[in-house]
């Protein structure tokens, strides 16, 4: 990384030259710089709506970089160390649907663990590559999805080997990594691409110590979500690809579902933090993992909770942690990690980022200060002296492995009808259910719907979990394929 | 020309209220806050951290007598007290009076605070060297988590709740309060002020919490000339003790404590407290 560069941010040195020049305004937004629209002025602040603006010449275009935006696009690429970056402003969402889109077509084999985002089967649903899941090990006693182990990949590539691309999730929500370096080997020596939903994982590119980021593994691919732990707006993100990618052909896959009117607001955003990370990456992370540490050790002195780390790391599908991840177990405190989340917010005026059945995670990051930790560790300890009770009838949280007996899109295309969830079971899915956050399908298009399957969405609906995916708004009653009955 | 220099401390976006300042004695930005000592004719010297006022040498006897001669007085046994805040050393000093009290733990976030009032401010500080006073310069929050049953009293002397103070002001914070005290145990708390509404609001929002927790709980108030409106409130709350009906008058003007302020009468009638303060105090 060239340091000396790194003090630019041409989109947002661009944006303050128009500022200054005082243009008049023929063209969109119609807001013109905020005067058309006094309410939303006076919320968000004229400094916002002032750069709220079109593509021109002076402020290129994202459809097709030639000025700032690709200066700025080959400042992150620098900062990354990737061959090409692309400025993504429809969440890192867009950006795994670009890496599968260029990588894998119709009827196409791709290699990945069940527990992906929603965003990489619906690019499934787009392309019509047919997915081949590898179990993600599970922890017994948390009961969450880990990474993938290494061997359990090489198996399926073995097994698959006109398989065209495996992807990876590193690190998964909870911060676990797998071992992305020996899946990059394997993978290449067969022939195959690997994609890395690399959500979570910004900071590897600028913290000391952290688990190995996906460009430096050597992988193809990787959607990087800036607005994470990156500091920058909600929705906005990076593709980084390496010099193996033909990129001309990536941006025209971007073009497909990607806005021609990409807002200002989100890729400024990209540019100053991308700047920022550049310059005080290494200060910023190392502030975040000793918060990380402090705030878990605290929570482990409470008991009952548990805040989980490095000491699971076990070579395999727990290959290695991210620091700077607070997952907290609850079931020990015969609480639903979701209650715990409820309560949270409800009571004490926390909000944290998701909670499922057993477990809860705390998003610590570059805004956090002592104070508001304190805040967390003591509501924790309240709610464990004021909450708890005997951990009996709490469901385990188990893998279901899933049937897969269409592609998710000749399911999510087939003709279908609507059936009470309760009555799904044997039938074919044509939709999703999930919990989101965190967005993990517990049912995804063309799998077998199973008891347990059912079992599971009806007991997390009833701890409070948000569910969504299913036409019906109230996931009472699913989409099943109709000609395979 | 005379030079004019003024401290002003905006009451509301509305109000001000300014003292003109003779000189500057110290300032500093520590970790957590800035700390300034003035010299005023009107008020001696005054210390005020982030721009709001804290305490003048002319009126702090208002507040630190009755912060702490209200709960001693109820229960004139309490031996093991946990001060949370006070920083200037006002509320120990008052304290020490007590011969029965064997132990104050202090905890204050900012030990520049105290640096500071050490040096500057020896009429509030003068008792931090007592020998039953052991100060832990560390968050609130964090020092009460692991102390259960150990307390008769917890005062907690904090600023206002924007800033340092503001885990002082949460419902975990008193949860935690209620573990570290014993059965019998009182808490006393700064309760902000009930006139203008951004106060009003940390007002009513601490006292709903605390109720949660503690059986009785109310406030009672005394004239701050220095803080906003004047009308300021503490929370008294226990798991045991009423203020008033178990007030030990006797046993209390027996001790001899010589005081500005306090006195058992007026013990009683700062919990008669206003309408538009019982509204506000039930409408949460």
């Amino acid at each position: 990384m060239n340091i000396s560069k790194q003090h630019r941010a041409p989109i947002y040195e661009a944006l303050k030259a128009y500022k200054d020049k005082r243009i008049v305004s023929f063209d969109v937004p119609g807001h013109k710089q905020g005067r058309g629209n006094r309410d939303l002025t006076g919320f968000l602040g004229e400094a916002c709506l002032s750069v709220d603006v079109n593509s021109m010449k002076p402020l290129d275009n994202l459809s097709n970089p030639v000025g700032v935006i690709k200066e700025a696009e080959e400042l992150a690429a620098d900062a990354f160390g990737a061959a090409n970056v692309f400025f993504m402003v429809n969440g890192t969402s867009s950006a795994v649907q670009a890496m599968v889109l260029s990588s894998v077509g119709r009827g196409d084999k791709i290699i990945m663990p069940r527990n992906v985002h929603r965003s990489a089967i619906n690019a499934l649903i787009l392309s019509g590559a047919i997915p081949v899941y590898v179990n993600p090990g599970i922890n017994a006693r948390l009961g969450i999805p880990l990474g993938m182990s290494a061997e359990d990949v090489e198996r399926a590539i073995e097994k698959n080997p006109d398989a065209k691309a495996v992807l990876v999730n590193n690190p998964t929500y909870y911060g676990v990594c797998s071992d992305l370096k020996r899946i990059v080997r394997s993978a290449h020596n067969a022939g195959m691409r690997v994609l890395v939903d690399e959500a979570h994982g910004t900071h590897f590119y600028f913290g000391e110590n952290m688990p190995v980021s996906a460009m430096a593994a050597g992988a193809d691919m990787s959607a990087v979500s800036m607005h994470k732990t990156g500091g920058s707006l909600t929705q906005s993100s990076f593709l980084l690809c390496a010099d193996s990618v033909n990129a001309g052909y990536v941006r025209q896959i971007i073009n497909i579902t990607q806005t021609t009117s990409a807002s200002y607001l989100l890729l400024s955003s990209l540019d100053i933090s991308r700047r920022n990370l550049a310059l005080n990456g290494t200060e910023i992370f190392k502030k975040v993992c000793g918060f990380a540490e402090y705030t878990r050790s605290e929570i482990n002195k409470i008991g009952g909770f548990y805040a989980f780390g490095r000491e699971l790391i076990d070579g395999g599908a727990f290959y290695d942690f991210d620091d700077t991840k607070l997952s907290i177990h609850t079931r020990d405190t015969g609480l639903a990690g979701i209650e715990v989340y409820d309560i949270l917010r409800d009571e004490y005026g926390i909000q944290i980022e998701f909670g499922d059945i057993g477990n809860m995670l705390a998003i610590i990051s570059v805004g956090d200060r002592s104070l508001e930790l304190e805040r967390l560790i003591s509501s924790l300890s309240e709610i464990k002296r004021l909450y708890s009770k005997e951990p009996v009838g709490m469901l385990e949280n188990e893998y279901i492995s899933p049937r897969v007996v269409l592609s998710p899109q000749e399911a999510f295309y087939s003709s279908k009808r609507s059936v009470a969830l309760k009555d799904a079971v044997g039938e074919v899915s044509g939709e999703f259910i999930m919990c989101y956050p965190p967005g993990i399908p517990i049912l995804a298009p063309g799998e077998r719907v199973t008891a347990e399957a059912v079992e599971y969405i009806l007991y997390a609906k009833e701890k409070g979990c948000f569910m969504t995916g299913t036409e019906d708004a109230k996931i009472e009653n699913i989409k099943v394929v109709e000609e395979l009955k | 020309m005379e030079t004019e220099l003024w401290y002003t401390e905006n009451h509301t976006p509305y109000v001000r209220f300014s003292i003109k300042v003779d000189r500057q004695i110290y300032s500093a930005q520590s970790e957590f806050q800035r700390i300034d000592i003035f010299y005023s004719k009107e008020f001696g010297r005054f210390l005020s951290l982030d721009g709001y006022m804290m305490v003048t040498e002319k009126d702090e006897f208002i507040y630190h007598e009755m912060i702490t001669h209200v709960p001693m007085a109820v229960n004139p046994d309490i031996k093991n007290v946990l001060v949370i805040g006070a920083g200037d050393g006002g509320t120990i000093r008052e304290l020490t009076r007590y011969k029965t009290i064997e132990r104050i733990d202090v905890t204050e976030i900012d030990k520049t605070v105290v640096d500071a009032c050490r040096e500057y401010l020896p009429f509030t500080a003068c008792k931090l060297d007592d020998p039953r006073v052991s100060i832990c310069y560390e968050d609130g929050l964090k020092f009460i988590r692991s102390k259960v049953g150990e307390y008769d009293l917890i005062i907690v002397d904090s600023t206002d709740p924007f800033g340092p103070g503001e885990g002082l002001f949460t419902r975990e914070f008193y949860g935690n309060c209620h573990k570290a005290l014993k059965e019998d145990g009182i808490l006393v708390n700064q309760h902000e002020t009930p006139y203008y509404e951004n106060y009003a609001k940390a007002m009513s929002r601490a006292h709903k919490s605390i109720k949660l927790f503690f059986d009785k709980s109310s406030v009672y108030q005394f004239h701050m000339p220095t803080y906003p409106s004047g009308h300021w409130l503490f929370g008294f709350a226990s798991k045991k003790y009423d203020p008033v009906r178990d007030l030990n008058a006797d046993a209390w003007n027996a001790l001899g404590i010589k005081t500005k302020y306090y006195n058992t009468e007026l013990h009683r009638g700062a919990f008669a407290i206003p309408n538009y303060v019982k509204e506000l105090l039930e409408d949460e």
